[in-house]
């Protein structure tokens, strides 16, 4: 299957990675002044048409699509067919990018400085650039960046212009626009902007998916956007939003370009800018607007150290190659192509699957750093905490579990592992703390005798949520073998289709969760089987397994990864079965379950602090609403369907075998 | 009710002349009327690149078919260009006269072999380059053919005795010789050369007949059907859609019908511009007689020296000058074809008709699945008095198309228009026979800087549209204003007249060219595709881009050429043609990898909005997907034509139809008719009678007389099997969906 090259199963351990370069070394012995001053003559795609910013908004205002919908719109709101062109324009205006090259000069000299200041290096791989460059002469080529901060396309654009590479023209969010000359800034540094949300806007929908598209056709750069669509909070891979990849798709699928390379980027930091910011989000702490001033006010980050950023240019993708017996190209050639048309059901499936696989590909080529270990350690093991020495023999362990699971793990061979222990440990400071050899999850020097119970616990939240942000960067690595190891433990009896009815159960819950292919359960299983048995951590026959004696720790540790999420969901339950009497709106869900847990923790029926996290309510609802458990009625009210939301809860306590919800999706 | 049918069309609307000619046309020997004087005119044109053979001179004939072996006919024979044995005068293993071809001599130079083209004798100075830089092929590295045809491996025909025996005494001529039955045994698709020059031969026809008139067509069809035997029929040989292979698992005896000397024009209707041919006439030969007579049908298909009236019918044909003329089903009036279950033509020759279905449409196309055409009257027109050649520089394709698309939306196409890409534009210019002159060159060498230089048109991106005008002086020199200014605005510069002929020879030799790059290691192949306008661009890059992919995947050493020109206009898109060749040293099985090839470039082509075919019709090779669109049509093929009649009769029952046995039907077709007339004017007096009487399971009006006919049909015609070759399609898998068939419109 040609989509192999996106997603490769087999054997993980086998997995060829290319090698890193630090690229802040050579701006650290030559002058930043000369570099942004360089000759930049990047290649170009073979097939362009040399345009400029405004060649190509008049092209995307004059085109037969936008022309079709301002006729249609213009129909049906009778306004003057003027009006609904200027409106176009207008909206043409707000989005459109204005890369200049002297902008993204002053960012190279800007952002060397800054880089060197925050950064020990910022590595990349150079066969990655390579192949790129190769990419971007053959094919339009659209860069899917992971996207885990605000860093994250400045970052992008600097290391394509470093390598002389064309400079992306980029997909943002309108918020930026709050600050005016930031705005403005990035526009000029080829960012273009979209409206978070424009509901049924039919022509600001064509506008802009024309224009993105103008852009893939013509070759005039390489298009890069998130498919996450917002930074990850709680730096979990989020579901992939399928707007943009569609639009990019489609000029291959319509036949108006031979291909369209995909480029999954993955951007992996080892200390986040935003962490306590983004804990602080989590736990309903409004986030601060963006503003420039607000930027500013950063500028005490300036003063910290944030370790090494790792980005990784994946394999590029042909859409062609994908879309190769998937998709039938017939299926627009019955109408004009420049007529909106509903894609069949066959084409929403493949992006859909791609928009997938590009995530996983992200995931599995983001370097993790020996720090998400031990943050992974570090929150199973709270209530006790471990010696330094246990910490490290622990974390050895887990370093060679993990490659053995084909992570992508950058622990430094040639140090002793104390060192990297406590190396990593200093620079992650501000979560954890020494004393008296043990190693404790808590702000150094913080005390917070004076503050509330409640204060105290969510300053502690903070805290947890935090280094959960780490220890979620390697959850890719072991949720499958996690899911398997919970559907162990839950079912009583040995016999695999047992366990793999309880994985299957668990899988669906958890899919608005965890990154997880829709359709590729049998795969998943049988790679995490496959794993589990490699490590001996199970015994798998063909119709039953067990868990092997050295494999109970294994399966501790795995099943304590996927604990916190597992209680979460249950407390979602929890709540919606005792406090849903009254209205409850989609918008009054997240302060009142906050409300409930805290009030659950204060009494100490529960532990898990990670459990106030919202991003997990908001999943464990749209799971909870997707299996049917709970109904949107009008005015965004919830319905709760007690007894189906029972048995959801009981599987997932374990009290019962799984209810068959599962069969609802597959 | 026209009854002319029934009664043969007198031959006074035109005067016949039994008028020799020669090639060389200064003869002048009836020089004196004006129509003599364009016919010469036109003849040069044509011989400009069909020189006809010096000696052969043919004749309008009346058409009674002869007796055979009279003397009369032998001295006919000697006249007509295809002989009996082709094999005499054309390759067995290549496109064909014997004697042209292309070459590289002792120096290293390209030439071309012969006297009968404008190129013949010729050296091509610039080939070689072209051929070794754009292949990576090398004159050392040869593979020449078998160069004798092996007698020992060919199978033995198998005979069936009763029916030869009868054959044999119905007198008309037939062969069970191996040089006959190889040469029949193909068309030209790349496959079949290929195997024909390795010297493997696969299942041939068993017999060669070579009737000599529609009522010997009849004959053999009648005793074909009597003895379970296949027949095929073979007009040119041209075919590029397997269409003449033998399927390899018939054991049943297969007849090859060669309608080569069923090529006479029977009579000219100069009142409705009509002529009614047999339908084994070649192109040469029919625009040769009627230009004698001031006429052209201008159709003229690229393989027009060798392909015949009745294979264009068969197969859909397209000719080259189509904007004037129309392509194959809009020139034909009326056909006559013989199936198993009788004749099957219309009664009139009236320009359109209403009722049901048009059975042209089942024939045209049917590639001989449904039966042998024998008669066709075409349209003719009055020779052009003035013809000219153009051609136009664009900066880039994209340019070229829209200025096509622009012509063609002013629908004031030339007779013909041709856009040429980048690559067939350096093709062409490869062709380019040595300049004599030093002048020549100079100027040639000028041209080129003014273009390249001074007006900035770059030598890798700029593409050619070659023009060619006809009809009267003034007019033409109109028309090819109004096409140079549209052109203009595009950005195109007009670039002389040689370069459109140019552009219009390599058409005519690229299958002799072909034979040339197999000597060394270069096969290749063209397809078509028809395609809305607004895909024509897409269609054109997607499909090149593909071949080259799937080159490099399937394992191909050096890089293809991939080359297309935008071939026909339409109103509502166009006809793009496809070469693809690529040097295939170093595969162990070039054939399988081309069709692989070309198997993912007609997959690309339906993925973008293109027709499986323009003209070249259903290809066996291109199986996964035609099929289905075959299938259908071959489910209408394989009707057969009792089932023929019943859909039709079923439906409404087209009294412009007539299917007969070939003696004695006339009764019950005027029992029809009469009964045709009476429903047409009274059908309330129907109605009642309808009401008063029902009838068994048919009503209605066109109904009763399916019901009648059908009767009359079951006890007239043979009810044997139809002795038909549902071509090789017939076994085809039918799993493929409707969704598929629409895909591919050109349903065959
Ligand atoms: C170099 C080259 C250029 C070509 N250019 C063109 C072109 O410009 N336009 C175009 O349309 N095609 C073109 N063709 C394709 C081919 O010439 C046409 O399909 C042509 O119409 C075939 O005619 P034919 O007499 O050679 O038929 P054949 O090749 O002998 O037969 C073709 C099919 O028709 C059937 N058939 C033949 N005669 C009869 C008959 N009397 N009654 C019933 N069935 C019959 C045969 O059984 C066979 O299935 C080209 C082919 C070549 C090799």
């Amino acid at each position: 299957m040609a989509s192999k090259a996106v997603y490769t199963r087999g054997d993980p351990m086998l997995k060829k990675r290319d090698d890193f370069e630090d690229m802040l070394e050579e701006r650290r012995i030559s002058s930043d002044l000369r570099f942004a001053a360089k000759c930049f003559m990047p290649v170009l795609y073979k097939g362009l048409t040399p345009c400029t910013p405004d060649t190509l908004k008049s092209a995307a205002l004059h085109s037969d699509p936008v022309n079709y919908v301002i006729h249609q719109v213009a129909k049906e709101t009778g306004k003057a067919l003027d009006d609904v062109r200027a409106e176009a324009e207008a909206i043409l205006d707000e989005m459109a990018h204005r890369l200049q090259l002297s902008t993204v000069r002053f960012f190279a000299f800007m952002l060397s400085k800054v880089f060197k200041t925050l950064f020990h290096s910022v590595n990349v791989n150079e066969e990655g650039i390579q192949r790129l460059q190769q990419a971007i002469q053959e094919h339009p080529v659209v860069l899917l960046p992971s996207h885990r901060s605000y860093m994250d396309f400045l970052l992008m654009s600097y290391i394509l212009y470093t390598y002389d590479l064309s400079l992306p023209v980029i997909a943002a969010g309108m918020d930026f626009m709050g600050m005016k000359f930031v705005g403005e800034m990035l526009r000029m540094s080829g960012a273009f902007f979209i409206r978070r949300s424009f509901g049924g806007d039919r022509l600001y929908w064509a506008v802009f998916s024309e224009y993105v598209k103008t852009i893939v056709k013509n070759g005039y750069a390489p298009v890069e956007f998130f498919l996450e669509g917002t930074r990850s909070r709680t730096a979990k891979s989020l579901t992939p939003k399928l707007g943009l990849l569609n639009i990019v798709m489609e000029p291959f699928l319509k036949g108006e370009v031979f291909d369209v390379s995909l480029v999954p980027v993955s951007i992996s930091y080892e200390r986040i800018l935003e962490e306590a910011l983004y804990a602080r989000e989590l736990l309903g702490v409004p986030k601060p607007k963006e503003s420039t001033s607000g930027l500013f006010k950063a500028r005490k980050i300036l003063r910290e150290d944030y370790g090494s950023i790792h980005v990784y240019f994946g394999q590029p993708v042909s859409v062609r190659s994908l879309a190769h017996g998937h998709v039938d190209r017939c299926q627009f050639n019955l109408m004009p192509r420049h007529i909106p048309a509903r894609p069949r059901e066959e084409t929403v499936h493949f992006v859909n699957n791609t928009a997938y696989r590009l995530v996983r590909a992200q995931e599995e080529n983001s370097v993790l750093k020996p720090w998400v270990l031990l943050a992974t350690l570090l929150l199973q093991k709270q209530e006790a905490p471990m010696t330094l020495d246990e910490l490290t023999e622990r974390a050895v362990w887990l370093r060679d579990l993990s490659r053995q699971y084909g992570a992508f793990l950058h622990w430094p061979d040639q140090m002793h592992p104390s060192e990297v222990v406590s190396s990593s440990l200093a620079l992650h400071g501000g979560l954890v703390r020494v004393s008296e050899g043990r190693v404790h999850l808590e702000q150094a020097g913080a005390a917070e005798a004076a503050s509330s119970p409640e204060d105290q616990l969510l300053s502690r939240a903070v805290l947890v949520l935090s280094c959960a942000s780490y220890r979620n960067q390697a959850l890719h690595v072991f949720l499958r073998p996690a899911l398997v190891a919970s559907a162990v433990r839950a079912t009583s009896s040995a016999r695999k289709v047992e366990v793999f009815d309880c994985f299957r159960f668990l899988r669906d819950v958890f899919s608005n969760e965890f990154i997880l292919c829709p359709g590729a359960t049998m795969q998943d299983f049988e790679e995490a089987c496959y794993l589990l048995e490699k490590t001996g951590a199970l015994h798998v026959t063909q119709h039953d397994m067990a868990v092997t004696k050295r494999g109970q720790k294994t399966l501790d540790f795995l099943t304590g990864m996927l604990e916190p999420f597992l209680q979460g969901y249950l407390v979602v339950c929890r709540f919606l079965l005792e406090e849903s009497a009254e209205a409850l709106t989609q918008k009054s869900f997240i302060p009142a379950i906050r409300q409930f847990i805290i009030k659950h923790l204060l009494q100490g029926r529960l532990t898990q602090l990670e459990v106030l996290s919202s991003d997990l309510h908001k999943n464990a609802l749209a799971a909870l609403l997707r299996l049917g458990a709970v109904r949107r009625a009008q005015q965004d009210t919830l319905r709760v369907n007690k007894v189906k939301l029972q048995s959801v809860e009981d599987a997932l306590g374990g009290k019962l075998p799984p209810p068959n919800v599962a069969s609802a999706r597959l | 009710m026209n009854a002319a049918h029934f009664s043969p069309q007198p031959y006074d609307s035109y005067t016949l002349s039994r008028r020799q000619h020669g090639s060389s046309m200064a003869s002048g020997s009836d020089g004196g009327s004006e129509s003599q004087q364009v016919a010469q005119q036109r003849l040069r044109i044509i011989a400009g690149h069909l020189r006809a053979p010096a000696d052969s001179g043919s004749a309008i004939v009346a058409a009674e078919c002869k007796a055979q072996g009279s003397e009369a006919d032998a001295v006919q024979q000697e006249k007509r260009t295809m002989p009996r044995r082709r094999q005499d005068i054309m390759k067995w293993n290549g496109w064909g006269y014997s004697d042209s071809r292309f070459l590289f001599n002792k120096k290293g130079q390209a030439e071309f072999t012969g006297k009968r083209y404008r190129l013949s004798g010729m050296i091509i100075p610039g080939l070689k380059d072209w051929f070794e830089s754009t292949f990576g092929a090398s004159l050392q590295h040869k593979t020449p053919p078998t160069p004798l045809l092996n007698n020992n491996a060919v199978q033995a025909p198998t005979l069936n005795e009763p029916f030869v025996d009868d054959l044999k005494s119905s007198g008309i001529p037939f062969s069970h010789d191996a040089e006959d039955r190889v040469f029949r045994s193909h068309g030209h698709c790349l496959h079949e050369i290929f195997a024909m020059r390795e010297g493997r031969f696969g299942r041939l026809p068993d017999v060669v007949v070579w009737p000599n008139c529609h009522n010997d067509v009849v004959k053999v069809v009648e005793l074909a059907c009597k003895h379970n035997v296949c027949v095929i029929p073979y007009g040119g040989g041209t075919s590029v859609s397997s269409a003449l292979e033998c399927p390899a698992d018939e054991a049943r005896c297969i007849v090859s019908l060669d309608t080569s000397q069923m090529n006479r024009i029977l009579w000219i209707d100069e009142k409705n511009l009509t002529a009614h041919l047999e339908a084994g006439i070649i192109g040469q030969d029919l625009e040769r007689q009627l230009n004698e007579s001031g006429y052209c049908t201008g159709h003229e298909p690229d393989s027009m020296e060798f392909s015949s009236v009745g294979g264009w019918v068969a197969t859909r044909a397209s000719g080259m000058k189509k904007n004037i003329y129309g392509n194959i089903e809009d020139l034909v009036v009326h056909v006559k074809m013989v199936t198993p279950r009788g004749v099957i033509e219309k009664s009139c020759q009236g320009p359109r008709m209403s009722t049901g279905p048009d059975v042209h449409h089942f024939i045209m196309g049917s590639e001989g699945t449904l039966g042998v055409v024998t008669e066709v009257t075409m349209k003719i027109r009055p020779m052009p008095e003035y013809q000219k050649y153009g051609s136009v520089v664009f900066p880039n394709f994209e340019k070229g198309v829209a200025c096509l698309r622009e012509v063609a939306k002013q629908r004031c196409a030339p007779a013909s228009i041709r856009l040429m890409d980048n690559e067939q534009f350096k093709f062409g210019h490869a062709l380019k026979p040595q300049v004599s002159s030093l002048f020549t060159s100079f100027l040639d060498g000028l041209k080129k800087l003014y273009i390249t230089k001074f007006k900035g048109f770059d030598q890798n991106r700029l593409c050619v549209a070659t023009l060619l005008f006809e009809g009267d002086r003034e007019k033409v020199l109109q028309h090819e204003k109004q096409v140079y200014d549209i052109a203009a605005k595009f950005g195109g510069l007009a670039a002389g007249e040689d370069n459109g002929q140019r552009g219009y020879m390599l058409t005519f030799v690229i299958a002799y060219l072909r034979d040339l790059g197999m000597d060394y290691y270069v096969i290749g192949e063209s397809f078509e595709t028809s395609v809305p306008w607004d895909r024509v661009l897409d269609i054109c890059r997607n499909v090149k881009a593909r071949i080259v992919g799937e080159c490099k995947d399937k394992g191909v050493q050096f890089p293809p050429l991939s080359t297309c020109r935008v071939t026909q206009t339409y109103d509502a898109g166009a006809c793009v043609y496809f070469y693809f060749a690529f040097n295939y040293r170093g595969l162990a099985d070039p054939v399988h990898v081309y069709e692989q090839v070309e198997h993912a470039a007609r997959e690309e082509i339906l993925a973008n909005g293109g027709s499986l075919s323009h003209h070249h019709g259903g290809k066996t090779s291109s199986r996964g997907f035609s099929f289905a669109s075959r299938e259908r049509s071959y489910a209408c093929a394989r009707l057969n034509v009792q089932d023929l009649c019943d859909t039709m009769t079923n439906h409404k029952h087209n009294p412009n139809t007539e299917v007969c046995n070939c003696a004695g039907v006339s009764v019950v077709v005027i029992i029809i008719l009469i009964l045709y007339v009476r429903l047409a004017g009274q059908i309330p007096i129907i109605f009642l009678i309808l009401i008063m009487f029902p009838l068994p399971n048919e009503v209605g009006e066109g109904l009763i007389i399916g019901w009648l006919y059908k009767i009359t049909l079951s006890i007239r015609l043979s009810h044997n099997l139809p002795c038909f070759y549902v071509s090789n399609l017939q076994k085809k898998k039918k799993n493929e969906t409707i969704s598929k068939i629409s895909c591919a419109s050109k349903i065959k």
